[in-house]
């Protein structure tokens, strides 16, 4: 069983790491060190270093200066594949997976079985088969093309082939912000298992339960330094974001206003779709806040895409202000009568153009309003771009630089000034916060809160339940293409809603 | 069997645009063959795949930088380039001969060697380094054979562009006339030379590391750099299997017409075509999804449209523009499955 080693030897060691980009300084002088058999958790706000130092670790980033020791040999790795051969393996937050390619020939593409030189299909079968199994995805067929997974279960098959490559040190960056709670769950069994096996696991996560259930030891980063090491339970919670942020943050989430009845002004009548969608009612206020919850995959997402006119076929009625819609296009929704934006789910590629400038990500729903006839007007231009920028307080350089540039956080604050630009009555939001930092949510919280002040009528899919307590007036779980409960007021709180989720109370609120 | 079941139900579902293929050529070449006075024999199946052979193998080289997601421009005048060599050095005794075919398709191979490795080490798109190397190419090509000749064995013409029987007989390998031999006697030679590449080369290629690279790369490039996968040797051979699969049509072109002939329009028609052969198939542009057999296929339903004008009195000056509408008519079939989109952020991902 597990007697407490903190006399694990360091099996990665870092000395004197400083990487530059283009003169910004994303590490300055680092040393760490991380102990086989230990999860270790890294933390930091967005831009605090943590990517750069496992892409290092992980030989994606080269050159850089100082020393890295493996097992106390010096090693410089110059392509992910000598770290992965060498035992180090990361399961990124953007994922590598091939969508053309099936579940097996990913799981093994680096070092498939091999017969007379020829990819054996048939061992890699069972070989993905078996690396399934152990994460529980016995569910996932290894013929299927990833193309056609959800997000979570390409997740949960990243994972596989990251165990496919045997690690000794395994680095999870944020690999379970797509999760659902039942691979979550997986996740933390098989941590504890690789911790048994000697495997040090290093851990990247924005979620502090999570962290505090699963690592034994943390380090803080701050603006590219390592401020500190310690063993779980010497530092409060409170003690740790204020090493992150550098700053006292009193309340997690915005005052909301008292409990009250608001007229709807954006109505969800029957909405069907395909059998994804099985009859939805749910309205929402000017004003209003109303959360979105369940397990992943219950038919949130495609409510918020049904809403914003990206999916044909869709039955039942939506309406506005009393006035039935049908937005047959996001162009259309966003300049109807009604207006209506959506964050969506992947800014990567839905959300951005990342190798656009910040300036043109930021007008990129709303051209025709820095217009003069056909042609853009730069000053009209540059005035939407500055006050984008400083409404959202966005940490750019120069607003001409490629998007791709700014860290997670800032990136998703690009695409939520994006759509603020366009003036919208009804805001959906998509897991706003997915793979962000303690801040930039709080600083997203605090703009919902104030939105909705201003009269907007406010959509909000998390899978993150503590945000959906903090941050709405009333919460609507679904569960296999119906909302099955709607929680009010007092009545929002995890408990209620983790039952909502799994479908199993009796006390439903009509 | 219910695992052979699901596996085969599984690749139909996954590979809709070439079955759709393979039924449209079946179901053209049927009607083909029903409409033609002498349809159904050996003779108009000879005569066909002669007139296929060289465009299905420059299909199958196109296909391979396709799948990295990128083009290349010089397989015809690499083709048209190795036809010279070819009429230059295959003749003379059966070593001479065999000589010169494998220096032929190893010049074809060094060539696209060359393409790779400018386009990985020197950073650039295919597409302008094909353009710029396959006038190189077309430029040795008129070096070689300023003007059109060359010889080629007589006896291997003959063998080649037959049937399986005459290429027995030529060669006196065994008696044509056996009993055992006869089911299998009319198949036409280049069609065996065609499904030979394929089996012996294409297939071991793609179940091969280096092949699955390749698709990994047009899928996801930065996925398959993540992924510690090959790259740049994965693209260098792409790009020498596409050299190696444009030689096979040069070779092939020169045995047939007995000759070398560095035609410049010849080569660019046939590097366009080869293009649309490659869509016809269903392999995506984009890159990651199709492969060689669909490109192969592809190629015989381009050849079998024309082949229409033959047995339909249509005005020859028409021609082009009846093929041009047929193309488009063709490749949209691929474009139905949007129809059945239900969700229209798919039709961008």
């Amino acid at each position: 069983m597990s007697d407490k080693t903190s006399a694990g030897m360091p099996i990665i060691e870092l000395r004197g790491i400083s990487k530059s980009f283009s003169g910004a300084r994303a590490l300055k002088e680092v040393d760490f060190s991380c102990r086989s058999g230990s999860t270790h958790a890294i933390l930091g706000e967005n831009g605090a270093g943590k990517s750069t130092l496992i892409k290092i670790m992980s030989g994606v980033l080269q050159p850089y200066s100082g020393e890295m020791r493996l097992n106390g040999q010096q090693v410089r790795f110059r392509s992910p594949s000598e770290a992965a051969r060498a035992g180090i393996v990361c399961i990124f937050q953007e994922l590598s997976l091939m969508p053309d390619l099936t579940v097996a020939d990913n799981i093994s593409i680096s070092d498939p079985p091999r017969r007379f030189g020829l990819i054996d299909g048939r061992a890699q079968r069972h070989r993905a088969e078996a690396l399934l199994a152990r994460i529980r995805c016995e569910d996932v067929n290894p013929n299927t093309l990833v193309r056609d997974l959800s997000l979570s279960r390409r997740q949960m098959v990243e994972i596989a082939k990251a165990l496919g490559m045997a690690p000794r040190v395994l680095i999870l960056d944020e690999a379970t912000s797509a999760l659902t709670s039942r691979d979550v769950e997986t996740v933390y069994g098989l941590l504890g298992e690789l911790k048994a096996e000697n495997v040090a696991s290093l851990f990247i996560s924005h979620r502090m339960h999570e962290v505090e259930r699963l690592c034994d030891t943390l380090s803080v980063f701050r603006n590219g330094s390592h401020v500190d090491t310690f063993m779980k339970g010497e530092r409060s919670p409170a003690e740790i974001v204020r090493m992150m942020i550098g700053r006292d943050v009193e309340a997690h989430f915005p005052q909301k206003p008292a409990p009250r009845d608001t007229a709807p002004y954006f109505e969800i009548d029957s909405l069907t779709w395909e059998n994804r969608l099985k009859g939805i009612n749910l309205t929402v206020g000017r004003g209003e806040i109303v959360g979105l919850g369940g397990l992943d995959g219950q038919g949130q997402k495609e409510l918020l895409l049904a809403l914003f006119g990206v999916l044909r076929g869709v039955g039942g009625e939506i309406r506005a202000a009393g006035t039935p819609i049908s937005p047959s296009s996001p162009h259309a929704a966003k300049t109807g009568k009604t207006r209506i934006a959506l964050v969506p789910e992947d800014r990567k590629t839905e959300g951005l153009m990342l190798p656009m400038s910040i300036a043109d990500n930021l007008l990129a729903a709303s051209f025709d309003r820095v217009s003069s006839g056909p042609f853009i007007d730069s000053g009209k231009e540059k005035a939407a771009v500055e006050e984008g920028i400083r409404k959202l307080q966005i940490k750019v350089n120069k607003a001409t630089d490629a998007v791709a540039t700014l860290s997670g956080g800032n990136q998703q604050k690009v695409v939520i000034a994006k759509w603020l630009m366009t003036e919208p009555d009804v805001i959906l939001l998509n897991d706003p916060t997915r793979g962000i930092d303690v801040g930039t949510k709080q600083e997203i919280y605090k703009l919902m809160r104030e939105l909705a002040d201003e009269g907007k009528a406010i959509l909000f899919y998390s899978t993150d339940y503590a945000e959906l307590v903090g941050c709405c007036d009333r919460v609507a779980v679904m569960y296999d293409g119906t909302i099955t409960t709607e929680l009010k007021g007092s009545a929002i709180n995890e408990e209620a809603i983790v039952a909502a989720s799994l479908n199993i109370n009796t006390q439903s609120a009509a | 069997m219910e695992s052979f079941k699901n596996a085969l139900a599984a690749s139909i579902r996954q590979s809709r645009a070439f079955y759709g293929a393979v039924a449209l050529l079946v179901i053209i070449y049927l009607v083909y063959n029903i409409l033609h006075p002498h349809g159904f024999s050996s003779a108009v199946l000879v005569q066909n795949a002669n007139e296929m052979a060289a465009i299905a193998f420059l299909a199958m080289a196109q296909t391979v930088p396709v799948l990295l997601g990128g083009l290349d421009l010089s397989v015809g005048a690499v083709m048209t380039l190795t036809s010279c060599i070819a009429s230059e050095l295959v003749h003379g005794s059966p070593a001479t001969i065999l000589f010169g075919m494998v220096m032929t398709l190893l010049s074809g191979t060094a060539f696209g060697l060359l393409n790779g490795i400018i386009v990985v080490y020197g950073r650039l798109q295919p597409i302008i380094v094909t353009l710029a190397t396959g006038a190189i190419a077309i430029g040795l090509a008129l070096f070689i054979r300023p003007k059109p000749g060359g010889e080629i064995d007589a006896d291997l013409n003959w063998a080649v562009t037959n049937s399986l029987r005459d290429l027995v007989e030529t060669y006196h390998l065994f008696n044509p006339d056996a009993g055992w031999f006869a089911p299998v006697a009319w198949i036409p030679v280049p069609l065996l030379a065609l499904l030979a590449v394929a089996v012996l080369v294409w297939i071991p290629f793609r179940k091969s590391v280096t092949g699955r690279t390749v698709y990994a790369i047009g899928s996801a490039e930065g996925a398959a750099y993540m992924s510690g996968l090959p790259i740049n040797r994965a693209k260098i051979a792409a790009f020498a299997l596409a050299g190696f699969f444009a030689a096979c049509g040069g070779l092939y072109l020169a045995i047939q017409t007995s000759s070398g002939n560095a035609d410049v329009m010849q080569a660019g028609a046939y590097t366009l075509n080869s293009i649309a052969a490659v869509v016809l198939g269903g392999t995506s542009l984009l890159g990651g999804i199709g492969g060689a057999i669909a490109s192969l296929v592809g190629a015989c339903i381009l050849r079998v449209i024309s082949f229409y004008f033959r047995i339909v009195s249509i005005d020859p000056l028409l021609q082009p523009l009846i093929e041009g509408l047929v193309l488009l008519a063709a490749v949209s079939l691929g474009a139905l499955r949007t129809l059945r989109v239900k969700n229209n952020l798919d039709l961008f991902r």
